[in-house]
């Protein structure tokens, strides 16, 4: 009865924060706010059974990601004034929006009605470390070296990105 | 019994969508990754949901891999921010129209 409590509770403060961060106009702000709203769901992880998922929703999302964002936005230098010189959203670009939040509401409400397990409750049950790493190092250890090729790719991309720019730059001074 | 699946579905789909309208929404390239991420984050709580509900690891390992993938993701697309702060000084989606989208 307190687990159901506390996952509306967390619900709540997710859905707010997550408002609020969509609609700050300073990037700082929305990155402090969707920090809230990342906490509440490893939250609401630990509640479903995942306590190592939840540690590392903690540690990669607000630790890693999240300070990445923050880094970013801090060596932009974004002055206000550029902020304010974006034009404001015009009424026009919220109608895919409309139409989008209808075909998933429908969606989802086609789901709850179909689907057999939708109504039964999520059952008191949670997965240990152990057995978390047993099946990921079993059954997923393709996927995980995959993943790992992936990770590499990624920061030799974004060091190609960062190199070529600082490249030219140099080039443009030296000419 | 903690919560019906189908209140899970209708938080995860409200995430969703708040994810996405930021997306569409926002002119801010910055705010546009954080929309991203909201959407990503909203799948994943589908995926722990479902593990949950049917007593397997499986999902939790899928959320695992989805969270590596955005770590790769956000990389790139930080850079790439990065890259089209230097050329235009801002990072307003409508200035960079020369495809003419």
């Amino acid at each position: 009865m307190t687990a159901t409590l506390i996952f509306y509770l967390l619900g709540a403060v997710a859905l707010v924060t997550t408002a609020l961060a969509i609609i700050q106009r300073n990037p700082v702000y929305a990155v402090i706010y969707l920090v809230k709203s990342i906490f509440a769901l490893a939250l609401i992880f630990y509640l479903l059974g995942a306590p190592l998922v939840a540690a590392l929703q903690v540690i990669v999302y607000a630790g890693a990601i999240m300070v990445l964002f923050l880094f970013v936005i801090m060596m932009l230098e974004i002055t206000p004034v550029s902020a304010r010189k974006s034009s404001a959203p015009g009424w026009l670009s919220w109608t895919p929006v409309v139409l989008v939040a209808l075909v998933l509401a429908v969606m989802t409400l086609l789901l709850i009605g179909l689907d057999p397990v939708a109504e039964q409750g999520i059952p008191r049950w949670h997965a240990t470390p152990r057995d978390f790493g047993y099946a990921l190092f079993n059954e997923y250890a393709l996927a995980v070296k995959i993943i790992s090729f992936q990770l590499s790719f990624a920061a030799v991309g974004a060091f190609h990105i960062g190199l070529t720019e600082r490249r030219r730059a140099r080039m443009e001074k030296d000419s | 019994m903690i919560v019906p699946m189908e209140h899970l579905l209708v938080l995860a789909t409200l995430l969703f969508v708040l994810g996405f309208s930021c997306v569409l929404v926002r002119r801010n390239l910055i705010l546009i990754l954080i929309g991203v991420e909201i959407m990503i984050n909203a799948v994943g709580l589908v995926f722990i949901g479902a593990a949950a509900l049917w007593q397997q690891v499986d999902g939790q390992i899928m959320v695992l891999l989805l969270m590596a993938i955005t770590a790769a993701e956000v990389a790139i697309a930080l850079a790439l921010v990065v890259h089209l702060h230097q050329r235009k000084q801002s990072i307003d989606v409508g200035l960079f129209d020369e495809m003419r989208g």
